[in-house]
């Protein structure tokens, strides 16, 4: 078992994503993220899926998604090769003053930034691998998560290429 | 650019496709459709139910190697014929199913007869197209017909809301068509194919699998070269039945759940197996881990996707089978001149063969199922074509009854759908007009599309129905009999009609077959007629299909006779 990505780019119009989701679920994929957006091509989108999964599933993935029709191409990333980054926002409890300075100090020491604060919340926005959200998860946790956001993996290889 | 109406503008490209027949049932919202057929040279084929109109274009599709058409209306009219797309994909047979759908303003408000057949066939058919403008058929059905036979075939839904069908616009008919993210793997792979050549040559017990894709690539003559060439026997999957001739020296059957003993046997004992266009299904191989640990599997598919989908493969050979096949003889030709025949494996298939055929044992009543198809076998010319109903009659028909001319065959063997094998030789006589067309069926199954007779006799398409009657679902019978203590639920169809008299109730022939000898007499007249003609076989009710291999367990686990 091994942590992958797979990126595709698929035609932009309406009913690809339901067609790839629709696959994942027709063939028991059980896939971690899914993010969707648009490219530097006006008639492509790229999805970028993750999965934790072994070598003949991955493959497997890669190949009925390239069957799909409005899969134009899918490409594996190696993630040493690869800039993935995920968007998380998380609204923290933050009542006291001494938990709103400590929310503050491991945002910063993330790269995070606080985008919104009330009375009793904080809300920080933080990009970054899905591993260092999840650290920075697991060290607020205790100050009560009122609602989390992540966005999925968006990744690119690193290089020249352009694919 | 010429004006024209959105309904026009599809019965013309389907025209430019060269469709000349369409199996199809209208209703409200496919209405504009049907009244340019009005005016059109197509022959329209009215079903009395949508699931056999997908089933005829199926039968069709597979004899032409070109997509059979069929035509619903929105909402349960679509619905019906989600069997029959189901049926299609799982055998990769060309498709093309055009439904009327409710006008574009009032989809997603559950209107009367509304439904999201696109949403419901995504993962049925190859693709589902719904054009949003009378500008887009010409485009849209253009690239149905490309994406549905070419490649790995498959259905294409083509849904179109009514106000698209009726608008006029200006209309323009593409010579072309490119899909961007489709390009099938045609051309062989000939990077592996110098390995293949290693292992088969160097292999002690070589064995070929064929399966469907000998029989969409029309790749006979290649595998029996082949065959004949290197001196391997030749297993088919079921879908693969036929792929070669099953008298041929080198045939041992089909293997499988219900497989030649013979076949399911030596296929294990192989130490080289060349798999052709086929899908190592559960219902082929058994148990995926199971199958194959000490051998080197080559696999010649032309979807990507099926290589290590349910089983690794030594050799991966993506591309067209006959192209593969061809490429794969030329290589081997420059290497050998002819295998010889007294191996020690040739030896032992020879032993196999003759114990298990020799095992074989005909039950003492007068009339039984394998007796019947021996029989049939003896009467109807090689070159007809044969379809099946689902269950017992099926499986028997695998067994008992031996394909001589390539590419006569067809079943429902992927998503094994009863009532297949009525519809589909309808489809299959349109085709075929020429030949003899026989449905080898179970009173279980031909119940499900029996009033399919009412196209056969009015739309002049005779075709044989070869019912084996056992008044009940046999196939589910002999499970409770084998795996449920004999705990007989729900299989009890004594009231099943009098199929003699339901066949001339519509107008076709009926003749009852208590005896061999009335048997004999019976396929003698039915192959007279110009009728469509039902043989009712009174078989009996415990009459099992063996060899057996238990769902979830692998071929050497198989049982041979009960």
């Amino acid at each position: 078992m091994g942590w992958n990505i797979i990126s595709a780019l698929v035609e932009n119009k309406p009913g690809v994503l339901f067609r790839v989701s629709n696959m994942f679920r027709a063939r028991n994929f059980n896939i971690e993220s899914l993010s969707v957006g648009p490219t530097e091509d006006k008639d492509l989108s790229r999805i970028t899926v993750t999965i934790e999964s072994d070598e003949n599933v991955t493959e497997q993935l890669v190949k009925q998604l390239r069957k799909l029709i409005d899969v134009v191409e899918v490409t594996r990333l190696a993630t040493d090769q690869t800039v993935y980054r995920e968007l998380a926002l998380i609204k923290l409890k933050a009542a006291d003053p001494t938990s709103r300075t400590e929310i503050v100090n491991l945002a910063n020491n993330f790269g995070g930034k606080v985008v919104d604060t009330s009375k009793g919340s904080i809300m920080v926005e933080i990009t970054d691998t899905p591993d260092k959200i999840d650290a920075f998860k697991g060290l607020v946790e205790h100050y009560g998560v009122i609602q989390l956001a992540r966005t999925g993996v968006s990744a690119l290889p690193r290089g020249a290429f352009n694919d | 650019m010429v004006e024209l109406s959105g309904s026009k503008a599809l019965m013309q490209a389907l025209e430019k496709e060269g469709v000349d027949i369409i199996f199809g049932m209208p209703g409200g919202a496919n209405l504009p459709m049907y009244d340019e057929l009005y005016s059109s040279n197509i022959r329209h084929i009215l079903v009395r139910h949508e699931q056999s109109a997908a089933h005829m274009a199926d039968g069709y599709g597979r004899i032409k190697r070109k997509p059979g058409v069929c035509f619903a209306t929105s909402g349960p009219g679509a619905t019906n014929l989600v069997t029959g797309i189901g049926t299609a994909y799982m055998d990769s047979a060309p498709v093309v199913a055009v439904t009327g759908q409710v006008p574009k303003a009032m989809i997603g408000r559950d209107a009367f007869q509304e439904c999201d057949i696109v949403g419901i066939c995504a993962s049925i058919t190859k693709y589902c197209f719904q054009p949003k403008s009378a500008t887009e058929i010409p485009e849209t059905i253009k690239k149905a017909f490309y994406l549905a036979e070419s490649g790995r075939p498959g259905p294409v839904l083509v849904d179109i809301p009514k106000d698209v069908q009726q608008e006029v616009k200006d209309i323009s008919f593409p010579e072309f068509v490119k899909i961007r993210g489709y390009s099938p793997h045609v051309d062989p792979d000939i990077s592996k194919m110098g390995e293949a050549v290693e292992l088969l040559l160097n292999a002690e017990r070589p064995m070929i699998m064929a399966g469907g894709g000998v029989h969409i690539s029309s790749a006979f003559p290649e595998l029996q070269a082949l065959a004949e060439l290197l001196m391997i026997p030749v297993v088919t999957t079921f879908k693969g039945k036929g792929a070669f001739p099953e008298n041929h020296p080198l045939a041992l059957g089909p293997i499988g759940m219900h497989g030649h003993a013979e076949a399911n046997k030596l296929i294990i004992e192989s130490d080289v197996l060349l798999a052709i266009g086929a899908r190592f299904s559960d219902r082929s191989v058994g148990k995926f881990d199971e199958f194959g640990q000490r051998m080197k599997i080559i696999h010649i598919d032309i979807d990507p996707a099926e290589i290590g989908k349910n089983k690794s493969v030594d050799v991966p050979l993506v591309g067209d089978v006959k192209a593969s096949l061809r490429a794969l003889i030329k290589m081997l030709m420059m290497r050998i001149a002819k295998k010889e025949q007294e191996t020690a494996w040739f030896k032992h298939i020879k032993e196999v063969r003759e114990y298990y055929q020799s095992s074989i044992k005909d039950a003492s009543r007068d009339i039984t199922a394998r007796k019947s198809l021996k029989k049939l076998r003896e009467l109807l010319p090689a070159e007809s074509i044969v379809t099946t109903e689902v269950g017992q009659c099926q499986m028997w028909a695998s067994l008992h009854f031996d394909i001589i001319q390539p590419g006569t065959f067809f079943s429902s063997t992927g998503l094994g759908t009863m009532g297949f094998g009525f519809p589909a030789s309808i489809g299959a006589k349109a085709a075929r007009p020429d030949v003899h067309v026989v449905d080898i069926a179970g009173d279980g199954s031909f119940n499900m599309t029996e009033n399919s007779l009412a196209v056969s006799v009015q739309d002049n398409l005779p075709v044989i129905v070869f019912l084996m009657n056992n008044y009940s679902l046999g196939m589910v019978a002999q499970w409770q009999r084998l795996f449920y203590n004999r705990r007989y639920m729900g299989i009890d169809l004594k009231a099943t009609p009098d199929f003699v008299k339901l066949a001339e109730a519509y107008g076709a022939q009926g003749i009852r077959a208590q005896s061999m000898d009335e048997l004999d007499k019976a396929i003698k007249v039915a192959l007279k007629s110009d009728v469509a003609t039902v043989i009712d076989i009174l078989i009996d009710p415990e009459e099992d299909v063996y060899p057996f291999v238990a769902p979830g367990t692998g071929l050497k686990d198989m049982i041979v006779a009960g």
